[in-house]
């Protein structure tokens, strides 16, 4: 049981850690400063929330130390799906795939409150909370901007139609899947992946925006087995890029 | 001479000396974040608390201040725990607390009381400088990860709230 709660954690702190890291990338130069803040506050959020997973692994199931898990592991261990590597993009993309991977996680936390594994579920009930903010940012700014201009509407809907299959690659499911389910562990990526479409498609119809049809072909898979797109090796680089001038300096 | 044992009401009174460094006015104790307290013999203690929010970055200066406020009592062993047995949430905070935080020009939040946020709640908030209520939000997302940025129409000031969660 416990390789199968590896698996679901690193999963989880990792998507954290990786859609955090490109949160932070709009520090700076968000188009507004309340969202170079919105965005700022969610990448230390969700970093936060990386940082509180990797410290379960360590403590409950002997993994290393969370620094260690974070900058000191390459590009093959890491279980992340690939929608969270893509770069930020111009603002429509960051903030369609904000909407489409925080739902998802604000109902992983809140199927999760109800888990065996009680470190983990004690955690999701402190973490749902923060995500709801998230959650409804996104709702906000999908529907200003989905009932906006004729060009804030195309720009989100274009988004959307390339987020899609790459949103779809959240619900991969490993090989413990099913141990996870039998366990009481989690409800398991299929019935997260049908109230999540159950929750995001009113939404989206209320933002004026076109479901995009799922082509199963197309889904982006691979993140979840440490197949990577071609754009997370260079965000480890940055993001690793002053803890490997020294590997072993004490902070 | 007699050595006086340390009680634990001496311990809570201590670490009414610990503020969270983001918001100077209150206790972590008004906060509501100190979950444990275990007197384990007259040389050792242990303090277990819960974040405001997972990724607060005040977390270790929180730690380390409550070490050396229970050390000055006297003992040569402090364990500060961090987890999230309890969880916080921002009804945990005393009325005293948001008072204080009030007069810091912080709105309070309100009370969630195990409920789900409704836009009312969030609509519902009283500027800490004229009182109005005719305010309105502006951001979820603020200068702390505790903050929300409103705007006031009857004094036209912006604020900041300290987000019910």
């Amino acid at each position: 049981m416990s390789n199968a709660l590896k698996n679901l954690l690193y999963k989880m702190a990792d998507d954290a850690l990786i859609i955090g890291h490109r949160n932070s990338e709009w520090t700076g130069i968000g188009p507004m400063l309340e969202e170079d803040l919105a965005f700022s506050s969610m990448a230390q959020d969700k970093i936060g929330h990386a940082q509180a997973l990797y410290k379960i692994l360590n403590e409950v199931l002997g993994e290393a130390d969370p620094d260690t898990l974070a900058f000191k592991r390459e590009e093959k261990q890491f279980k992340c799906c690939q929608f969270v590597e893509q770069p930020i993009g111009e603002y429509d993309f960051s903030i369609v795939r904000q909407f489409l991977f925080d739902h998802a996680e604000l109902i992983r936390y809140d199927m999760l409150t109800q888990s065996s594994f009680q470190p983990l579920a004690q955690l999701a009930k402190k973490v749902k909370g923060e995500i709801k903010y998230h959650v409804m940012h996104a709702d906000t700014f999908v529907k200003q901007l989905g009932n906006g201009t004729e060009e804030s509407r195309a720009r989100l809907q274009s988004s959307l139609n390339y987020a899609w299959h790459l949103s779809l690659g959240i619900f991969e499911k490993s090989e413990f899947e099913n141990e996870l389910i039998s366990e009481n562990i989690f409800v398991g990526e299929d019935e997260l992946k049908k109230r999540w479409q159950e929750k995001i498609i009113p939404i989206l119809e209320v933002a004026n925006l076109k479901v995009p049809a799922t082509d199963e072909s197309k889904i982006v898979y691979g993140g979840r087995k440490a197949f990577h797109s071609e754009f997370l090796k260079p965000l480890l680089d940055e993001m690793c890029e002053v803890v490997r001038t020294d590997i072993d300096a004490e902070w | 001479m007699e050595i006086q044992e340390i009680t634990e009401q001496q311990i809570w009174l201590a670490l009414e000396n610990v503020k969270d460094p983001e918001i100077p006015v209150i206790s972590i104790v008004d906060m509501g974040m100190i979950t444990g307290i275990e007197i384990r013999d007259s040389n050792s203690a242990q303090v277990t608390m819960t974040p405001t929010f997972v990724g607060c970055p005040a977390i270790d200066v929180i730690k380390k201040n409550i070490r050396e406020e229970i050390l000055k009592l006297g003992f040569e062993e402090v364990e500060v725990k961090v987890d999230f047995e309890t969880q916080w949430t921002s009804d945990r905070m005393k009325p005293s607390a948001k008072i204080k935080l009030e007069k810091f020009g912080l709105a309070p939040p309100v009370m969630l009381n195990d409920g789900e946020l409704t836009e009312e709640q969030l609509n519902k908030v009283r500027c800490p400088h004229c009182h109005s209520t005719d305010t309105t939000l502006r951001s979820a997302f603020g200068s702390t990860l505790c903050r929300a940025i409103r705007f006031c129409f009857s004094c036209k000031q912006g604020f900041e709230q300290f987000k019910p969660i």
